[in-house]
């Protein structure tokens, strides 16, 4: 919100352990209010600068800043919220509990949290499965769940990692559409890592290109397709000229684009 | 969206109904079972003349319904029946088990709670822990009744204490495998949300225990009342079901209906406390029935 950043990366690197060097050299500004699509094969590297903007992981060298501030400060302020590839719910808590998971900790009154969480139900349109459990649910709708939980306590960032990876095509493309939706009414900025070039385009209003071993950005399209999207947008030249250039910057990072499906 | 069968609480109640049913008749089904086994083995035992890996005779294995019938005849002439004697026993053991089960339980806990903090402390502790279930405790028992004795405290509080010691272990392993059981993206999630070590602990790692607590409470519930029966042995209690085991060996080749029967009761406290704990499972954990563990 600071500057209009919500995320300032500078020259940010990580070294594991065993001496392999995940990512280098990483310089990244995100405006508030974008949605940054982070694209690249397994290996360059692509959750772990998700998990060093949400301070999860501890990058080796650079900074990170998030709201104007420090990764740490942050994420201890409660300034983004994350989704996973799987929807990490707890069993034992039902839909609507899941989703006030975040609120609990915040110490929100229970008046507070039910009328929240009844909204993001609609947000999400889950209305009438507040009392299910997880396990009851599709794997599609479970993620409408983690993304509902991660939006409950209003954050200006969303992190989403994979987050329709584990689900088939079809149910994909819809939550295409409804995390476009769910962007524009919730106002926030969205870093969203994917494999897909097609979805990284249809979402993003840039595309980070990485590349890996090591990891490290390739190049930056930005998407200039107009907004709102719909479904049609999938069908329209420009959006195939998009794709053949992400995939172009991919193959020119050293992508083998035969192997690495 | 709405397309996935879920099942409405009416319909669910009757299926469960329809299994406890089930499960009652099977039960029946499985008594009849063995009772028809024990009087054949004994019928064909005695006719062919079995003696191994036991002589079979009226000594070694009495008719189901004689240790049944024992239990309605009195102790001692003009005396009250066994039942009655055998039913203040049975109370008297339960107690002593409750208090001892009690006491593990929550020891076991704690320790697992105290362990999940730190490795350095598991590492540390554990072997010992492990170390404490390998003293027989036939050896243990007699200790902790003479010590706890001369401090004053009454007996059957000396035999909870060694109920105690048989109970805590089961759940102290179990409750601290439940609590390291979180998957790193649960613990992510917390730690996305700046939680702290109290909130990951409530919030996530005890709920995700529960399971496996359940399942070591249900080991620890007979163990309880096993210990319980021995504890009783050496702390020459009259007034529990040890004791009066005890007492019918020693009577055991003139009235051994007498010390079956007594097994029976005993049999019947420990599948008590089972039962109790089975029913605070199925109140407490509302899962997935693949994650009931």
């Amino acid at each position: 919100m600071n500057d209009g950043l919500a995320v300032a990366l500078r020259d940010v690197s990580k070294q594991f352990k065993a001496g392999v060097t995940a990512l280098t050299g990483i310089d990244l500004e995100v405006q508030a209010r974008e949605f940054i699509s982070l694209i690249g094969p397994s290996g360059c590297g692509k959750s772990t600068l998700l998990r060093i903007i949400g301070d999860l992981i501890e990058p080796s060298a650079g900074s990170v800043e998030v709201n104007g501030k420090p990764a740490h400060r942050a994420r201890l302020d409660h300034d983004y919220g994350i989704v996973f590839q799987e929807a990490v719910l707890y069993d034992w808590r039902t839909v609507g509990k899941n989703i006030a998971l975040p609120l609990e900790l915040l110490r929100w009154n229970r008046e507070k949290r039910t009328a929240r969480v009844k909204e993001l139900l609609d947000l999400v349109e889950l209305e009438a499965f507040a009392d299910h459990h997880p396990w009851q649910l599709s794997g599609g709708m479970q993620q409408r769940v983690a993304i509902a939980r991660a939006l409950s306590f209003d954050p200006a960032l969303l992190l989403m990692d994979e987050p329709f990876g584990a689900l088939d095509e079809m149910t994909r493309e819809r939550l295409n559409l409804e995390l476009l939706r769910i962007w524009d009414a919730s106002g926030s900025t969205i870093v969203f890592v994917t494999h897909s070039i097609p979805e990284a385009v249809f979402l993003s209003t840039r595309v980070v290109v990485m590349s890996p071993r090591p990891g490290r950005i390739a190049g930056i399209v930005e998407v200039d397709l107009p907004q709102p999207r719909t479904a049609h947008t999938r069908e329209e030249p420009r959006f195939f000229e998009l794709v053949t250039d992400v995939r172009e910057r991919l193959a020119a990072g050293g992508v083998d684009l035969e192997g690495a499906a | 969206m709405a397309s996935i069968a879920v099942e409405q609480p009416r319909q669910r109640r009757a299926h469960a109904a329809a299994r406890g049913a089930r499960h009652v008749g099977l039960v029946i089904a499985g008594l009849a079972v063995f009772w028809a086994f024990w009087e054949a083995y004994r019928w064909i035992g005695i006719r062919v003349g079995i003696t191994w890996p036991f002589t079979v005779d009226a000594t070694n294995m009495p008719h189901i319904h004689d240790m049944l019938a024992a239990l309605t005849k009195p102790l001692q002439p003009g005396g009250p029946i066994l039942l009655d004697y055998e039913w203040h026993w049975a109370l008297f053991t339960a107690k002593e088990a409750l208090v001892g089960f009690t006491l593990g339980g929550v020891i076991g806990f704690g320790l697992a709670v105290v362990l999940v903090q730190s490795r350095i402390l598991r590492r540390g502790l554990v072997p010992y822990i492990v170390v404490s279930q390998t003293v027989p405790i036939l050896a243990v028992a007699p200790m902790v009744v003479v010590g706890l004795g001369t401090k004053g405290v009454e007996p059957w509080v000396a035999v909870s204490v060694i109920a105690a010691y048989l109970t805590f272990f089961p759940v102290a392993m179990n409750t601290l495998r439940g609590l390291l059981s979180p998957d790193p993206r649960s613990l992510e999630l917390m730690r996305s949300y700046a939680a702290g070590r109290r909130a990951v602990l409530w919030k996530l790692r005890v709920p995700a225990s529960l399971p496996f607590v359940f399942s070591a409470l249900k080991i620890s519930a007979t163990a309880s009342v096993i210990g319980a029966i021995i504890g009783e042995t050496p702390a020459s209690i009259q007034d529990g079901l040890g004791g009066a085991i005890v007492n019918f060996n020693q009577y055991y080749s003139t009235g051994p209906e007498r010390l079956w029967a007594t097994n029976i009761v005993c049999a019947v406290v420990g599948l008590a406390f089972f039962a109790a704990v089975l029913v605070a499972e199925r109140l407490v954990l509302r899962r997935a029935p693949e994650n009931v563990a």
